[in-house]
C-alpha cells in the first residue's frame, strides 16, 4: 500500500455501469514525512475520507478486495484514513 | 517476493473492516548490499515483524493470501523475516 494525500474530487457522469454511486478522489502520493511525491491517482474512497486527509491506498487487483468493490474495474482504493506514521531508520 | 527493511509503523483508525487487527508496517526495500531500492510502502504484517528487522515480503492480489478466509485488502504482505542472506 502506499501514503497519499487527498487533494481533489473527481466526477464523471458517464462512466462503467460498476462505478454508478462510487465515490472518486484525486489523491497524491506521499512519502513518509508527508513530502508531496509527483505521483497523482484517482481512487475510489471506501473510508469516507475528505478533503487533505492522509489516507492509505491499496493499487492493482488487490483494489477489488475493499469492501463493495468486488468485481467493479477499479485500480486504487482509500481503505484508511492515517492517523500517525512513525519513522525510526 | 522481494527483500526490505521494516522501517516505522503507520496507524490509521478509519479503515476498511478488513484491515481491522492488522499491524500496518512501513518497509524500505532493500537491494542485495542493503541499500534502499525505490521508496518506502505500506505493508501488513503476517508473521510478527517488528521495527529495524529484515524481512521479505510479497506484491499484488497474493499479499491478501496470508489472512484467507478473511478478506483483506492488501497489495504487500511482509510474509518472512530473514535470518540472513548471501550473494553467490
Amino acid at each position: 500500500m502506499i501514503l497519499a494525500r487527498v487533494v481533489g474530487t473527481v466526477v464523471a457522469t458517464r462512466k462503467d455501469d460498476r462505478l454508478m454511486g462510487a465515490k472518486l478522489l484525486l489523491v497524491r502520493q506521499v512519502d513518509p514525512r508527508g513530502q508531496d511525491e509527483s505521483t497523482y491517482m484517482v481512487a475510489v474512497d471506501t473510508v469516507d475520507a475528505g478533503g487533505n486527509d492522509k489516507v492509505l491506498i491499496v493499487t492493482g487487483s488487490s483494489a477489488r478486495m475493499a469492501s463493495g468493490l468486488k468485481d467493479c474495474p477499479v485500480d486504487a482504493a482509500i481503505v484508511g484514513v492515517i492517523d500517525s506514521v512513525e519513522v525510526k531508520e | 517476493m522481494f527483500l526490505a527493511k521494516v522501517i516505522g509503523t503507520v496507524v490509521a483508525s478509519r479503515k476498511d473492516e478488513g484491515l481491522h487487527g492488522r499491524t500496518l508496517l512501513l518497509i524500505q526495500p532493500l537491494k542485495t548490499d542493503r541499500t534502499p531500492s525505490g521508496k518506502p510502502l505500506v505493508a501488513i504484517d503476517s508473521v510478527g515483524a517488528g521495527v529495524t528487522e529484515e524481512v521479505f515480503y510479497v506484491r499484488g492480489r497474493e499479499a491478501s493470501f496470508p489472512f484467507l478466509p478473511a478478506e483483506v485488502p492488501a497489495d504487500a504482505a511482509i510474509v518472512g523475516i530473514v535470518d540472513q542472506w548471501s550473494t553467490a
